[in-house]
């Protein structure tokens, strides 16, 4: 009992720290870093719910398979999520190099703030900021220095 | 407001916690493996994560391919127009050692790719895994900033293409024999030997040929397009 809550501590930790770093942070790219976190924790959930005890892995030894193997299908599907994340990684990064083209900045209010200006000159208005409006952020308000 | 996304997260781990607590670990309640167990290897492949993979759920790995084809298509359609910065610009004092190296690492990391591809059925490992290795090793030259003169773009594209065609084509081959699509049909031979497993390790080929072409691709396709430093922030 106490290796099971050992394990799922691990997995759900990574996956609840990922979450919590998408959620959390301020800079896309760490969001992008937080998915990553969040993946792995979900691939090491899988595996373990395919585990079983004094097993061996799912692989012809010595003339046979072994008696008890953990279970193979969990394994494929691990397989194919990281494949999946990959792409996805990929995909996340491309959209970050064009946004950063775009607003010149990766903070997550940078980029609203650039579209706001945008549509804002688009429709001929002039872009303030009201001084009542919140702040979404304190911490984004200050400029970054990279 | 802090604290909301901290209590978010705590509420998720207690979810979590209290729904994979309710399972017994170490007792799958899953009765597929135990099914795939008993058939006692039917498909021939002594790996029975690659008789999953490609032999009970190939329908599934096609799909799988079709999402990585979407994503790496997608990458070089968002990166379309972004202005054009080879990433050699700034790698030309990497060092003697850094481009000796690469070169002599290319055709090791690339035999070392086919190895894990080509022993798909039989060890840990398959396509997908040696496709990455392979997609590292035509990686890095462009990594030692020797630009990407070895990618020919046009010729990965053909070979990208010319791999799905051949995954397609072996499961449409199964499909004029009568039986389902995909589904392995060449004899299964001895399990453990190279050539074995029937169709599997050629569909394992044609996607590891896939992957590692299209990684390079998208690896190059980025790096090549790394903003500008003149860019305000």
């Amino acid at each position: 009992m106490t290796l099971a809550i050992i394990l799922y501590t691990g997995a759900i930790g990574l996956l609840v720290i990922g979450l919590a770093g998408v959620v959390m942070s301020s800079h896309l790219f760490r969001m992008l870093l937080g998915l990553v976190i969040a993946e792995a924790g979900a691939n090491l959930l899988l595996i373990l719910a395919g585990y079983r005890w004094g097993g061996a892995a799912p692989i012809w030894q010595a003339g046979q398979f072994p008696t008890t193997m953990v279970d193979p299908v969990p394994q494929a599907m691990v397989l194919t999520a990281i494949v999946i994340g990959v792409g996805v990684q990929a995909l996340a990064i491309a959209l970050l190099i064009r946004h950063r083209h775009y607003s010149g900045t990766l903070q997550r209010t940078g980029g609203l703030n650039q579209l706001q200006a945008d549509l804002d000159r688009e429709a001929g208005v002039r872009h303030t900021r009201s001084s009542d409006a919140p702040t979404l952020n304190p911490l984004t308000e200050v400029e970054h220095v990279h | 407001m802090a604290w909301t996304p901290l209590l978010f997260s705590g509420g998720l781990a207690f979810m979590l916690f209290s729904l994979f607590m309710a399972v017994p670990f170490g007792e799958p309640l899953m009765r597929v493996g135990g099914m795939i167990q008993q058939t006692d290897g039917e498909l021939g492949a002594a790996n029975l994560v690659t008789a999953v993979v490609l032999g009970y759920r190939a329908l599934d790995t096609l799909g799988e391919l079709a999402i990585l084809f979407a994503a790496s298509t997608s990458v070089g359609l968002i990166l379309t127009g972004v202005k054009q910065r080879t990433v050699s610009v700034e790698c030309e004092e990497l060092g003697e050692l850094f481009e000796q190296a690469s070169t002599l690492l290319l055709p090791l990391l690339i035999m070392v790719g086919f190895y894990i591809i080509t022993h798909g059925h039989l060890t840990p490992g398959g396509g997908f895994q040696g496709g990455v290795i392979i997609a590292v090793a035509l990686f890095l030259p462009t990594l030692a900033g020797r630009g990407a003169a070895l990618l020919n773009h046009r010729l990965i594209q053909q070979v990208e293409g010319g791999a799905g065609a051949l995954f397609i084509l072996l499961g449409v081959a199964a499909l004029l024999q009568g039986e389902s699509f995909l589904q392995p049909w060449l004899p299964v031979g001895e399990i453990g030997a190279l050539f074995s497993a029937g169709t599997l390790p050629l569909l394992y080929l044609a996607v590891g040929i896939k992957v590692g072409a299209e990684l390079a691709a998208l690896l190059t396709h980025l790096s090549t397009n790394v903003p500008s430093p003149e860019v305000p922030r």
